[in-house]
């Protein structure tokens, strides 16, 4: 069942799954905001209703301490916010971003404003789970792999497999959510350039 | 503090590490009193297990004193508690639902990729056992950070001593476990392969549930004598084809329910050529499951099959259709330590399960590679080590 407002150009589902894990690029690239060329989605559930989850994430600066490779996120205004994201070398790169969609309890969408030096946009769904187990939640990420000088600088910030990182970003607000806490196993060992508090790989 | 470390294959070092430190507001640290070796440490110590890394702390069964404890924690300083090996956060729908060792926020976000590519989902969080399950420093070391400190440990009273309920941490509930995913009724025969630590009280919980006889299968002659004195009839595989002894020992029918207490290191197969290449893909070794295959030819038609042996990645030669024909059920799994750790420290209590039966030996911290030699070459006299951090050489135990 497609939504009203497809354009005609987009791509026929031949089954029930959801886009990301669709074979076919053209559908995965359907899913972007607007017309980035990477798409990477997760889902994840957690205990929780809805509302809960959505409240969390609507307030954006709240992901910063999940999120493991944004240093901050302030909001402008209600809908606008500012983020800076950790870069190589101890480097940040910043940019404004814009929510574009939200319906609470349900929806959540938004994107860099234009001329950002990353152009990338996202979406995260609340859809109820089974009963009695919580929330879905479904992240779609998607953004331009950068070019041109300043763009490779960006690259590395990319470097990490994005999936990685959505996959772990995810895992992380479900740790903050259900436990209060996000997981760390950090403790001794008998490596020598090891931190017992910091959390090693 | 010193520390037992992994170093390689076969390579243990007692090291000066630094303590650990509250991390998270639910996190205690613990002084440890007492961190026995256990059976699939030898896992560790052989190079089975991937994901080590070198300077890892080992040791996933261990008490002690809490010493520290982070705002959120309910335990207080001064108490004795013994701590599960499973980590485990209490708030997932898998601790919801008794699963503890599935828990699926105890594995931290960086570790749990390798296990999802290896298994289809994130395995749960233990302590010293590799990187797949978190990369948490393990107890064989004069302090711990626990995680989840209001979920796990499980505080003891007085007038216990350690060797009475330090194996509440892995191996006790872990033969318990086993007894009840063979599902034992009423007049059943239970064969249990192994007579280590957990086919011992794998054996001890059997007969607790009510099991008619069972018999233990092993070839280490001082463990089958230790299964004797708990009530089993006992098979040397060395001197006896297991299989017709089982037939004939049941009249033709089999035993009800069959318990796989060995693991990946059987004895008695090689690796063939597909094993390799899956041994490249994975950099996994390939299990070596003799015992379980024997389990499933050996168990009656529409038989139980519990499996807590540890396996890690893949086994040929598995025998599926002796398993669908016959129609057996299968249980299995890493223990929900959580679960089981009430119920058997009052069985302890009330003098109804004995585990002081099982030590051997006792040394300390520094005897550990010693010790790991011993318990690797000498399984036979060497059944149980307990090491006690402080306690200076090794002492068998009378």
């Amino acid at each position: 069942m497609l939504p009203d407002d497809t354009n005609a150009e987009a791509p026929i589902r031949k089954d029930d799954a959801p886009p990301v894990a669709s074979r076919d690029s053209d559908v995965k690239a359907a899913e972007a905001e607007r017309d980035e060329s990477a798409v990477v989605g997760r889902t994840v559930t957690i205990g929780l209703p809805r509302e809960e989850v959505y409240a969390f994430w609507r307030d954006f600066s709240n992901l910063a301490g999940i999120m493991e490779n944004i240093e901050r996120i302030d909001a402008i205004d209600a809908r606008r916010s500012h983020w800076v994201v950790k870069g190589p070398g101890g480097k940040t790169v910043e940019w404004d971003s814009v929510v574009t969609d939200d319906e609470p309890g349900r929806l959540i969408a938004w994107q860099s404003v234009e001329g950002s030096d990353v152009k990338n946009s996202g979406r995260v769904e609340f859809l109820d789970a089974a009963p009695g187990r919580g929330t879905m939640v479904r992240a779609t990420i998607a953004y331009d792999p950068p070019g041109g000088t300043i763009g490779q600088w960006i690259a590395k910030i990319l470097q990490r497999e994005p999936n990685l990182q959505v996959r772990g970003d995810l895992r992380r607000l479900k740790q903050f959510l259900e436990t209060g806490e996000v997981t760390s196993s950090a403790s001794p060992s008998g490596r020598k350039n090891e931190s017992p508090t910091e959390q090693a790989l | 503090m010193r520390a037992v470390t992994w170093q390689g294959k076969h390579k243990i070092e007692v090291m000066d590490v630094p303590d650990p430190e509250i991390v998270n507001p639910r996190d205690a640290i613990i002084k440890v009193t007492s961190t026995a070796i256990c059976g699939s440490d030898l896992h560790l110590y052989d190079g089975y297990i991937p994901t080590m890394r070198h300077g890892d702390i080992l040791g996933h069964e261990f008490m002690g004193e809490v010493v520290e404890t982070g705002p959120k924690s309910t335990l207080e300083k001064g108490q004795r508690v013994v701590v599960p090996f499973t980590i485990s956060c209490g708030d997932c729908f898998f601790c919801k639902h008794d699963q503890y060792s599935a828990c699926d926020n105890a594995n931290p976000a960086t570790t749990s990729d390798m296990s999802e590519t290896l298994y289809g989902y994130p395995m749960g969080g233990a302590f010293g056992y590799a990187h797949l399950t978190g990369g948490y420093a393990g107890g064989q070391a004069e302090y711990v950070r626990v995680p989840y400190s209001d979920v796990g440990p499980i505080v003891i009273p007085d007038g216990l001593e350690d060797d009475k309920v330090l194996f509440l941490s892995d191996i006790l509930p872990t033969g318990w476990m086993a007894a009840e995913n063979a599902m034992i009724e009423e007049g059943d025969t239970v064969a249990i392969w192994g007579c280590g630590p957990v086919g011992l009280f794998a054996v001890q919980s059997a007969l607790l549930m009510g099991a008619y006889r069972v018999i233990a299968i092993d070839h280490f002659p001082q463990r089958l004598e230790l299964a004797k004195r708990m009530g089993a009839e006992v098979l040397n595989y060395k001197e006896t084809d297991i299989l017709e002894a089982l037939w004939e020992m049941t009249g033709g029918i089999g035993p009800d329910a069959c318990i796989d207490c060995v693991g990946m290191e059987s004895h008695g197969l090689g690796i063939d050529n597909i094993a390799d290449t899956i041994k490249a893909a994975t950099f996994l070794g390939t299990d070596r499951p003799a015992g379980l295959r024997q389990a499933i030819h050996a168990c009656r038609k529409g038989g139980r099959l519990s499996i807590p042996g540890v396996y890690g990645g893949m086994a040929d030669k598995f025998p599926i259709g002796a398993l669908m024909e016959k129609g057996l059920t299968v249980k299995s799994g890493q223990t929900h330590v959580q679960k089981y750790t009430r119920l058997l420290l009052d069985l302890i209590g009330e003098d109804r399960i004995d585990t002081t039966f099982l030590i051997s030996h006792h040394g300390g911290l520094e005897d550990a590679p010693s010790l790991y030699k011993h318990w690797h070459d000498d399984q036979n006299e060497y059944t149980k080590i307990v090491l006690k951090p402080g306690m200076q050489g090794t002492k068998a135990v009378a």
